[in-house]
């Protein structure tokens, strides 16, 4: 059951389309995230759902109620779309106290005296600031702030919360500490989320769901396993994790890796589909390759030209060929040192064509 | 690393720094003020209140008091109101041309008040004001529609000049501000007229109070506006009060002596005012500056849009263009009060005053050489103090950073007369009646200016660039010459123009001191003017202005090429 549409919604300021024929859907009460490099257009396409910014062509749905529509001449503002919404600095008001902020939604909905009081009264437990509520938020912590934030988009009680990274002003373990507690209220409430961030770990924990764009283009919507495990192109598994990418020639139907020695083994081939393809990359995770005897039909013969101890893990960087890709093994594991030749092999291969168009939008996958 | 030695004449080099910038501060600023303390409350070898209290509550004095009271409070309250008004207005809404019309709303910043008084007062003056014979000859008005010479009329012509004081803080104020606090009250499901009396008219509320108190301050102590309007109906304000007494009776006992109390009184007010000041940008001073900016959403006047545009032409066209073009018309006039056709227009003035007039040419030639002087003298010294204050760790520094307060709050009336009473003979020196004294008391004035403009570009400079600099080995003063000099060169050209402009068009200090050969451009634009001489004092003024625009010009360029 979708709950929030948004139907081919373009943004262009003058030259630059910032937002390129997006669709979506999101169920009630799910929590949606858009993930993204910088400059993608995850801040726009969330102000243009809050209302900030008109659309150039599209629609925006809540329900069975159209918000914006450029071509129907629509176009509710802000202040009337009952959303929640949490910004990066955020945001609160320092010459009133914590309580009149969060209770300010209220007195601008004309509520009686008591309910103003319960709401916000709820909304401050909820996010454990009643000890604080008489306070100046100038005196909270940036966590603190934050509370402030996420209680005054709570006290209306909004079908939709925007987050436009809400977390990337914390600390790192504050961070890690409010994603749940955002993840909780959630699930109190009930509210849908569209969640803004270019924190992958931070996508992954909360999300029911995930876009990741680029350039102002859809390029995956999908769970988060699934973006993991069956990444839909190049761009979403190096932008995912860590990635390794080896240029490999097609000759011929079978894949030549330059200046290497010798074909690569033969559990390494090119899919059907890329069959007419030239130029290819084969796409491997340091976590998921393993070191292989030197005699293994499924090895691929490589130098070990660093090794390193990160605490937990050994990073290792091999030379296959004239191209470099890391291994990575926890520190109880054996594996060669530096300087002497090993096999690898790729527990979870991927093949991209190396020249494909990221401007295309790829379909939701279901 | 460094020897005993070495250390011992860095800190000697460090103490005769102190001891200059001390010494330049205490002669120039803290004795004359001291004096004027001392004159005020010490009659006759000893320590009197009760006479002070008695000057005070004569009607004359009484009557300056709350005239100056009346006149910077109605001057205050307007500037605020129009100044916030505009600011929000530019900042805040879709109006159009809003940069052109951000810089003509900064254009009264550099111009003179007192000149501005004086074109009003040929426009508006109840029976020979061009306006107001306008609507009485043509349009069958019984009197005339409005008095220039009343509290009114005396604060709007400050209101007109003082208001970009509040409208540059509140436009900066707004320009800085995260959006965000505003967009979160929108989608909070505030309207933009709720979020703008909530939200952003709050949040900005200590720039326009700091706004506010320096014009209050500014305008408690100013002379030309209330010298040029008030006199036909008798309102004076303090500095018109110690100017006619110490002027009528050629610097009598009482007079200076009244003087000094008025002054007292203007140093104490200003003394609060700077203090509210400071309590207000310290504590309630807000963290609203936004990180990641967008540009904030800007209220959609609809309706009112190109009526509101029209009105702010209007305001600019009324309070800017019409008195300019007024002055530079009269300034061509051979006789006041032709009407101005062609045949009666001519550049004779502007000839007149330039080639053959002495007392405008000189008073031209003082102007200038007195600015230029003062401003190359104040720089430097402003230079050395704000680098001992900002950069120096000496002991006794606590001191130099009390005296550097005191220009800020020194009025220039103050001023004046506290030069006449250190440098007129009592102490072995008598300048009075040179161009000395004049020139002694620019310093003063403008030290604030300077120590703001070098205290700011020395702020930049990081300490470990002159930490650097000493580790390479370089002593005291080649880290100065080499390192610190270079880098403060901003800072010390901004303090020579914020110094001399503004000191081409002065006349608050320089009334109270001229002599007939000392004269000014701002006292011979006032006297010829009360002398009756309009047309020339007009063209004079047009001269001035042509000068201050140019000079402005060229500052403008000088900053855009500086990149600043
Ligand atoms: N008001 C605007 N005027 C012009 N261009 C804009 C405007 N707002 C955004 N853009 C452009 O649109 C593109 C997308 O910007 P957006 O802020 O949505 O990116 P983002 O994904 O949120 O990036 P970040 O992670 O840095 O916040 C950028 O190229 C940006 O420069
Ligand atoms: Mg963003």
């Amino acid at each position: 059951m979708s709950y929030v549409r948004l139907i081919n919604v373009t943004k262009r300021f003058g030259d630059v389309t910032a937002v390129n024929n997006l669709n979506y859907e999101i169920g009630k009460g799910e929590c949606f995230s858009m993930l993204g490099p910088s400059g993608c257009g995850k801040t726009t396409t969330l102000r243009m759902v809050a209302g900030f910014e008109d659309l150039t062509e599209g629609e925006v749905w809540v329900g069975d109620r159209l918000l914006s529509s450029p071509k129907k001449r629509l176009y509710v503002p802000p202040e009337n779309r009952n959303f929640g919404m949490v910004f990066q600095a955020f945001a609160v008001w320092p010459h009133l106290s914590v309580y009149e902020n969060v209770a300010f939604p209220l007195r601008i909905r004309k509520l009686d005296a008591k309910e103003i009081d319960d709401r916000t009264m709820d909304a401050l437990r909820a996010t454990n600031l009643v000890d604080a509520k008489d306070e100046s938020p100038d005196f909270l912590s940036g966590g603190g702030k934050q509370r402030v934030a996420l209680a005054r988009a709570l006290a209306i009680n909004p079908d939709v919360m925007l987050l436009d990274e809400p977390l990337s002003s914390l600390d790192p373990h504050l961070r890690e500490e409010m994603r749940f507690e955002i993840k909780d209220l959630q699930q109190k409430y009930g509210f849908s989320i569209i969640y803004v961030t270019h924190d992958q770990s931070e996508a992954m924990a909360l999300s029911d769901r995930i876009l990741v764009m680029r350039l102002g283009v859809v390029q995956q919507i999908d769970t988060p396993l699934n973006i993991y495990n069956h990444p839909a192109n190049k761009f979403v598994f190096s932008f995912i994790g860590l990635s390794n990418f080896l240029h490999v020639d097609n000759v011929g139907g079978s894949p030549v890796l330059p200046e290497h020695q010798g074909n690569l083994p033969h559990s390494l081939k090119i899919p059907g589909h890329l069959a007419g393809e030239t130029a290819l990359s084969l796409a491997s995770r340091p976590s998921e390759t393993d070191f292989v005897a030197m005699d293994d039909p499924d090895g691929l013969h490589g130098l070990v030209t660093r090794k390193a101890f990160l605490g937990e893990i050994v990073d290792y960087q091999i030379k296959i060929g004239s191209q470099f890709i890391r291994v990575q093994k926890g520190r109880r594991e054996a594996g060669p040192e530096q300087g002497e030749n090993c096999s690898v092999k790729f527990l979870r291969p991927f093949w991209y064509a190396d020249d494909y168009d990221e401007t295309q939008a790829v379909a939701e996958s279901d | 690393m460094s020897s005993p030695a070495n250390k011992k004449g860095s800190f000697g080099v460090a103490q005769v720094i102190l001891f200059l910038s001390i010494a330049i501060l205490v002669i120039v600023v803290a004795f004359p003020v001291l004096l004027i303390l001392f004159n005020a409350f010490w009659v006759e070898d000893h320590f009197d209140l009760a006479n002070t209290i008695s000057i005070l509550k004569q009607p004359m004095t009484y009557e300056a008091l709350t005239n100056s009271l009346i006149i910077a409070s109605m001057s205050t309250i307007g500037s605020t109101i129009v100044g916030t008004f505009f600011a929000w207005l530019v900042t805040r809404t879709d109006i159009p041309y809003h940069n052109f019309m951000k810089s003509m709303f900064l254009v009264p910043f550099m111009l003179p008040s007192f000149i501005g008084a004086i074109a009003w007062k040929m426009l508006l003056s109840p029976n020979a004001g061009l306006i107001n014979r306008f609507f009485m000859d043509h349009l069958g008005f019984d009197g005339p529609i409005f008095n220039i010479y009343s509290y009114y009329g005396i604060s709007a012509v400050e209101v007109m000049y003082l208001f970009p004081f509040v409208f540059i803080q509140v436009c900066g104020a707004l320009e800085r501000m995260d959006p965000t606090l505003e967009e979160s009250a929108r989608i909070s499901g505030a309207g933009l007229l709720t979020i703008t009396r909530k939200i952003t008219i709050p949040l900005v509320m200590p720039s326009i109070l700091s706004g506010a108190l320096l014009i209050m301050l500014y305008s408690m102590a100013h002379f030309g506006t209330v010298a040029v309007l008030g006199i036909e109906r008798g309102i004076y304000n303090i500095p018109v009060l110690i100017y006619e007494r110490i002027h009528q009776s050629g610097g009598s006992f009482e007079s200076i002596r009244m003087g000094a109390i008025l002054a007292t009184v203007l140093v104490i007010s200003a003394a609060i005012i700077i203090w509210a000041q400071r309590k207000i940008l310290s504590t309630g001073h807000y963290q609203i500056i936004g990180g990641k900016s967008f540009r904030p959403t800007q209220l959609k006047l609809r309706g009112l849009r190109i009526p509101l545009m029209l009105f702010c032409f209007a305001y600019i066209g009324f309070t800017i263009v019409l008195p300019t073009v007024i002055i530079f018309l009269v300034g061509g006039l051979s006789t006041y009060g032709l009407p101005f056709t062609p045949e009666n227009l001519s550049l004779a003035n502007y000839k007149f005053i330039l080639f053959d007039f002495d007392v405008t040419r000189d008073a031209i030639f003082n102007s200038v050489t007195l600015g230029f002087t003062a401003a190359v003298i104040t720089m430097f010294a402003g230079v050395m103090i704000s680098y001992v204050i900002v950069k120096m760790k000496v002991r006794g520094k606590g001191i130099l950073e009390f005296l550097g307060m005191l220009p800020f709050s020194v009025p220039g009336s103050v001023i004046a007369l506290g030069v006449i009473l250190a440098w007129s003979g009592q102490f072995g020196i008598n300048l009075y009646n040179t161009v000395w004294i004049i020139l002694v008391a620019y310093i003063a004035r403008y030290m604030a200016f300077s120590l703001k403009a070098n205290s700011a570009a020395l702020e930049q400079i990081h300490d470990s660039l002159i930490e650097a600099a000493r580790a390479c080995g370089a002593t005291m003063w080649q880290s100065l010459k080499d390192i610190v000099l270079p880098l403060a060169k901003p800072g010390m050209l901004a303090a020579f123009f914020l110094i001399f402009l503004p000191s081409l068009r002065e006349l608050t200090v320089s009334i109270m001191l001229y002599a007939p050969t000392t004269r000014t451009i701002g006292v011979a634009i006032y006297t010829l003017n009360e002398d009756g001489e309009t047309v020339i004092s007009c063209a004079l003024a047009g001269i001035a202005l042509i000068i201050i625009v140019l000079g402005q010009f060229i500052i403008n360029h000088f900053n855009k090429k500086a990149g600043v």
